[in-house]
């Protein structure tokens, strides 16, 4: 067991400097850099001497492999860098907008769970009723509907019925929880409904499993309280594939948390990421790939151990 | 040998229609949820593909003495910002979101296709090296990895669909190989290569024929994704540029802008892509139910 | 005795009637000096739409970083903005010029305090304006050029005198004086790092540094020793950064800031005016910006003046300002300069440049000929390469198409990101493009550079070279007085835009700044580069 622990984690860092090749290549293959981007975007005078003299301040003059090399050692010593845009270190601009980035994932997981467990629960007790394709459809819907079109429906609502906008500033959930909540809210369930879709369904399908076996032993349901033991029972099956389909879904999350962001103009790392790229801030870019890839290689290496724990067969391979 | 007759081997030609109209009957008195999404399939390729027909103006002629007008007699779905009739921009975005949908997953779920069942054939060093390279792939969610090469190559609709197509292919070609795996152990292929059959005669005429289930399955279950992530694309402004009539597009900037004078402007691109969406998860569900219910995508 | 009560009756009538409406006048007036007399108190939020880079006024060309952090600051002169264009003194009190334009002397305000409490003394301005001018190596300093070929040097002879000794006389030099990228810095502190301010503020203006979050906001409080007695009114201001424009707009419906310095576009201002009604107050004015149409001389057939007229003969700019003026921020028609400043071209004059007709058919005519004579065939296909924002670009790159689709030619239109863009225009990939061009004021020193010999201006994408050009603009630039520099302008203008066409501006900006009906003492000025805080103040 802890030999195969070991070897996936070893797995993980080989995979991360490929993804750090593979980000740092792409992004100078792209056309145009930040300096660039500063000065032409805004359409004022600017002589070549003082491009050039930026340039050298962010290093961008010397060899590739020498910006690399650079970028990697200081990586070796958890120095990763300043934002070429701001000139701040990228863990300080990171670290201002994780606690967002964090706290809305949270929230929509927690949404997630809170829907796709009842919904779920729900529709395996009265299968194939109206309640049952209600909710079905309901689940395929979140996949179907875009959860950044959601996201402008909350805001129009909002906007045109109470003429009230959520605050466009964070403010950290133990400093003052209403504010906090008032504006992460709306962008958690729009991002948290489209990650319950598929956790809904299995949610269904584990507790049809355990229902329909018991249902044959005690051919005799009498009354609610068996049913409810029943259903807890089938719950607590249900949890674990719930749990390996929220990891799974994840990078669902990831993605989805990019374009809410924009949408509900929330200070995150998914809109850090946008503008990073739109921008040419390549160290910044640089770190944030690796920063999500890293949680998305982890959280995949959780879900497999789960799974590896339930299935031994998969262990030997 | 002896030779067969030819005309004792071929069906009666009624019988062979019969058969596949029997399917598909079944199909949708078995699967209704999936026939729906069929029939919405259905009436979106037609609407793409009769656009000229059907649309009742040009979606690009712009008319700036009708701009932001309300949905009234001459203009069903009302005009944009430009003067541009809504409803002949959502028929002809329908034609975008396929045109995309199925070059991206088309593009993805084949190549991953081969380069999966070429990785399972081979087996050894080579399975070894494409499948750190997918693994590498792998380790980017599927809109890190479009906005990065879109970061590259640019906007527009083919860079859209390379965008797309990238992130789609380790992903099918993780499944398609564990599907070839299994064949790769099956006397058929022993007996190819004692024959003397070519790697590249055996992997494409008698493995991927094989792997068709899960590869149906994974072009159906990507083309909705690959609408899905075209429409984030394009409304981050990162994907199909105008004057293109897109879905996410048309959702860009104008929804909340015109919030209170036009804000059925959001409304009706949101339904066709969730419509849209909707039914080939429907419809890719249903097809996987039939096909192989054990495939976990 | 009768008489005398009668009148004593009227008397006291009268006494009463003429009281009771002196009293109602007097009312009525303290009631109009109270709505215009400005109140102290209230923080100001407003949105901006986008963020700062660094802090460092000298370094950096963009909006965004000028209004949250100019605030902090004084410059040398500056624009009044309830009068604009005039100059007034910010840290200098008053200023002289030598007859032979040659030197200026600065008297510098005494009493200036810097935000830590050390005063402000001319060695200040001095190190100021040599870390502008002559900046140390490793010091980028964005607008060196204005300066560098102009300011021989700069003296401190005394504690409130700063003397700058120009190489030659400069028409712009007092207005660039005026910048407002120019911040007062502490001279210690350069002496020690000249880098400091680029990550740190210590200014001498209206309000003092409370806090930044990067990517969200940025705030600001009074400072209780500002020169200007009584000012500023506010408390405090709050600095929205709202990169995109839908979430921005919807900040000033919602209430959630009050202004936003920029400007939105003329669907965004309808549809606050509709949900908003007697709330909001809509102030507009012209810009100091322009989309202009680079063509890339060095590529066939563009390299034919015939064809670039052409291109220009085919817009027609009168209608365009009607249609697009509805949608996008394009208005105004105009030549080289911004219409309404004091170099611009009066229409009747305007209307005999090649493209400025009023009679579009007749252009359109001319147009064809001279493609037909250029040997264009009919249908000709080319690329206009554009930026993706949607407005004005898109609009305006549409609508281009459109107009050269009228005298035959074919134009494939290509949006790119901005990194590509820049890059292609740069690299001379292109055919056809859209360029935009945005000034702090009307300068033509800064409006005409574009227009200069390739290997002289990095701002000209068009790829060409011509001498004659180049020496109208240091004619021009020396110019003794405003008529004869007038003059020397339209020649200019001529030559650049009729005869040649090597690149031609579409449509000059229009500036609508929406506001909550709350905030009192700010005027629309034609440059979004000014804010002055220190005017305004906040109704109840």
């Amino acid at each position: 067991m802890w030999r195969y622990i070991l070897k996936r984690l070893l797995l993980m860092i080989p995979t991360l400097l490929g993804v750090a090749i593979l980000i740092f290549l792409m992004l100078r293959v792209a056309p145009g850099d930040i300096v660039e981007m500063k000065y032409a975007g805004t359409g004022t005078y600017a002589p070549k001497e003082a491009l050039d003299r930026e340039r050298a301040q962010l290093g961008l003059d010397k060899p590739l492999w020498h910006q690399f090399v650079s970028w990697m050692w200081g990586i070796v010593r958890l120095d990763f860098g300043t934002s070429m845009w701001t000139g701040r270190p990228v863990t300080h601009e990171i670290a201002i907008r994780l606690e967002l980035s964090l706290q809305l994932a949270l929230m929509a997981t927690i949404v997630a769970i809170f829907l796709s467990i009842p919904l779920g629960t729900v529709a395996a007790l009265k299968q194939d009723t109206w309640v049952d394709y209600c909710v079905r459809v309901f689940s395929i819907a979140g996949l179907a509907v875009p959860s950044f079109w959601l996201g402008i429906l909350i805001i129009l609502g909002f906007l045109i019925i109470f003429r009230w906008l959520p605050p466009l500033t964070f403010t950290s959930f133990w400093v003052d929880p209403k504010a906090n909540l008032a504006q992460l809210i709306w962008p958690a369930l729009a991002v948290g409904y489209r990650y319950s879709a598929v956790a809904t369904r299995m949610t269904r399908s584990a507790v049809l499993e355990v229902l329909r076996e018991d249902y044959i032993r005690t051919a005799h349901a009498k009354g609610l309280w068996e049913k409810v033991i029943l259903v807890r029972h089938a719950l607590k099956n249900a949890m674990l594939p719930v749990i390996t389909v929220i990891g799974l879904e994840f990078a669902f999350l990831v993605g989805g948390l990019v374009v809410t962001e924009q949408v509900f103009n929330l200070n995150g790392i998914g809109k850090l990421f946008v503008e990073s790229i739109a921008q040419r801030d390549y160290i910044m870019v640089q770190t944030l790939v690796l920063l999500i890839s890293f949680v998305f290689i982890f959280v995949n290496f959780l879900v497999d151990l789960i799974n590896a724990c339930l299935d031994p067969r998969i262990r030997y391979q | 040998m002896a030779k067969m007759s030819a005309k004792t081997l071929t069906l009666p030609v009624e019988s062979r229609v019969d058969r596949w109209l029997e399917v598909t009957l079944r199909f949708a008195r078995e699967r209704s949820l999936g026939a729906a999404g069929a029939m919405i399939v259905l009436l979106m390729i037609f609407a793409a593909l009769a656009a000229d027909l059907i649309a009742p103006y040009d979606p690009l002629r712009t008319d700036y003495r009708a701009m932001l007008q309300a949905p009234s007699s001459r203009h069903w779905f009302g005009t944009d910002s430009f003067g541009r009739d809504v409803l002949s921009r959502l028929i002809y975005g329908s034609r975008t979101a396929l045109w995309v949908g199925f070059s991206s997953s088309f593009l993805g779920a084949t190549l991953g296709a081969v380069i999966g069942v070429v990785s399972a054939y081979f087996g050894g060093k080579i399975d070894l090296i494409v499948q750190r390279l997918m693994d590498l792939l792998l380790s980017f969610p599927l809109i890190v990895l479009a906005l990065v090469v879109v970061a590259i190559l640019g906007t527009g609709t083919t860079n859209v669909i390379l965008a797309i197509t990238i992130p789609m292919i380790p992903r099918c070609a993780l499944v398609i190989r564990s599907s070839a795996l299994s064949l790769r152990h099956m006397p058929f292929v022993d007996a190819a290569r004692a024959l003397g059959f070519g790697h590249r005669r055996i992997i494409f005429r008698h493995m991927l024929p094989n792997v068709m289930a899960p590869y149906l399955v994974m072009l159906t279950a990507f083309l909705g994704q690959a609408i899905l992530l075209e429409a984030s694309l394009s409304f981050l402004g990162l994907g199909v540029t105008e004057p293109t009539p897109a879905w996410g597009l048309m959702l860009r900037g104008a929804a909340v802008e015109f919030a209170e004078r036009a804000p059925w402007m959001a409304i009706y691109p949101g339904i066709a892509i969730s419509l849209s969406v909707f039914a080939f998860n429907l419809f890719g569900d249903s097809l996987r139910d039939a096909l192989d219910p054990k495939l976990r995508i | 005795m009768r008489v005398s009560r009668e009148l004593s009756k009227n008397g006291y009538l009268t006494i009463s009637l003429t009281i009771f409406f002196a009293l109602i006048l007097f009312r009525a007036s303290s009631l109009a000096a109270e709505t215009e007399q400005p109140r102290s108190g209230g923080e100001l939020v407003f949105a901006v739409g986008g963020t700062p880079p660094s802090f460092d006024g000298h370094r950096e060309t963009t909006f965004a970083m000028l209004h949250p952090v100019a605030p902090h600051y004084s410059t040398l002169l500056r624009f009044d903005l309830l009068n604009f264009p005039k100059i007034v003194g910010d840290v200098a009190e008053k200023w002289s010029i030598s007859k032979d334009g040659l030197i200026y002397t600065f008297n510098i305000r005494k009493g200036v305090q810097f935000h830590d409490g050390s005063p402000l003394t001319s060695k200040d301005v001095k190190a100021t304006y040599e870390k502008i001018i002559f900046p140390p190596q490793g010091v980028a300093s964005a607008r060196q050029a204005s300066y560098a070929a102009v300011v021989d040097k700069i003296e401190a002879p005394d504690t409130h005198t700063v003397v700058f000794h120009l190489k030659q006389p400069s028409a712009s030099f007092l207005a660039n004086m005026a910048s407002p990228w120019n911040f007062i810095y502490k001279a210690d502190l350069l002496a020690k790092d000249p880098r400091w301010y680029e990550k740190n503020v210590m200014g001498t203006g209206p309000f003092v540094f409370v806090e930044h979050v990067s990517g969200s906001h940025w705030v600001g409080k009074k400072n209780p020793n500002y020169f200007m007695k009584d000012r500023p009114y506010l408390d405090g201001y709050k600095a929205l950064f709202i990169r995109d424009t839908a979430p921005r707009v919807a900040s000033i419906r919602s209430g959630q800031a009050s202004i936003e310095f920029r400007g939105f576009n003329p669907a965004a201002r309808d549809d606050l005016v509709k949900a908003l009604g007697n709330k909001i107050v809509v102030q507009e004015s012209s810009w100091i910006c322009n989309l202009t149409a680079v063509i890339n001389n060095e590529k066939k057939p563009f390299n034919d003046p015939r064809v670039r007229r052409a291109l220009t003969l085919a817009i027609d700019r009168w209608e365009a300002s009607k249609a697009l003026s509805q949608i996008s921020l394009m208005k105004y028609v105009g030549g080289l300069f911004r219409p309404g400043s004091e170099f611009a071209t009066p229409d009747a004059e305007l209307a005999k440049l090649a493209g400025f007709g009023k009679n579009i058919e007749t252009s359109r005519k001319e147009a064809r000929r001279l493609l037909k004579e250029a040997g264009v065939p009919e249908g000709f296909s080319f690329t206009l390469k554009n930026r993706n924002i949607k407005e004005p670009y898109e609009v305006t790159g549409v609508f281009l198409i459109d107009q050269w689709r009228q005298v035959g030619l074919n134009v494939n239109h290509v949006q790119q990101e901005e990194g590509a863009y820049f890059n292609d225009f740069r690299q001379g990939n292109y055919d056809a493009g859209i360029d935009f061009n945005c000034d702090f004021m009307d300068e033509p020193d800064l409006q005409l550079i574009k227009f200069l010999s390739t290997d002289k201006s990095p701002l000209n994408y068009a790829r060409y070279k011509d001498p004659v050009l180049d020496e109208l603009y240091e004619k021009q630039g020396r110019a003794a007085n405003l008529k004869e520099r007038l003059n020397l302008l339209r020649q200019f203008e001529k030559r650049a835009l009729d005869e040649q066409a090597y690149q031609f501006h579409i449509l000059w900006w229009q500036k609508i700044n929406p506001h909550s009906a709350k905030v009192k003492g700010f005027k629309a000025v034609p440059s979004h580069y000014f804010m002055h805080l220190g005017d305004i103040w906040l109704a109840e």
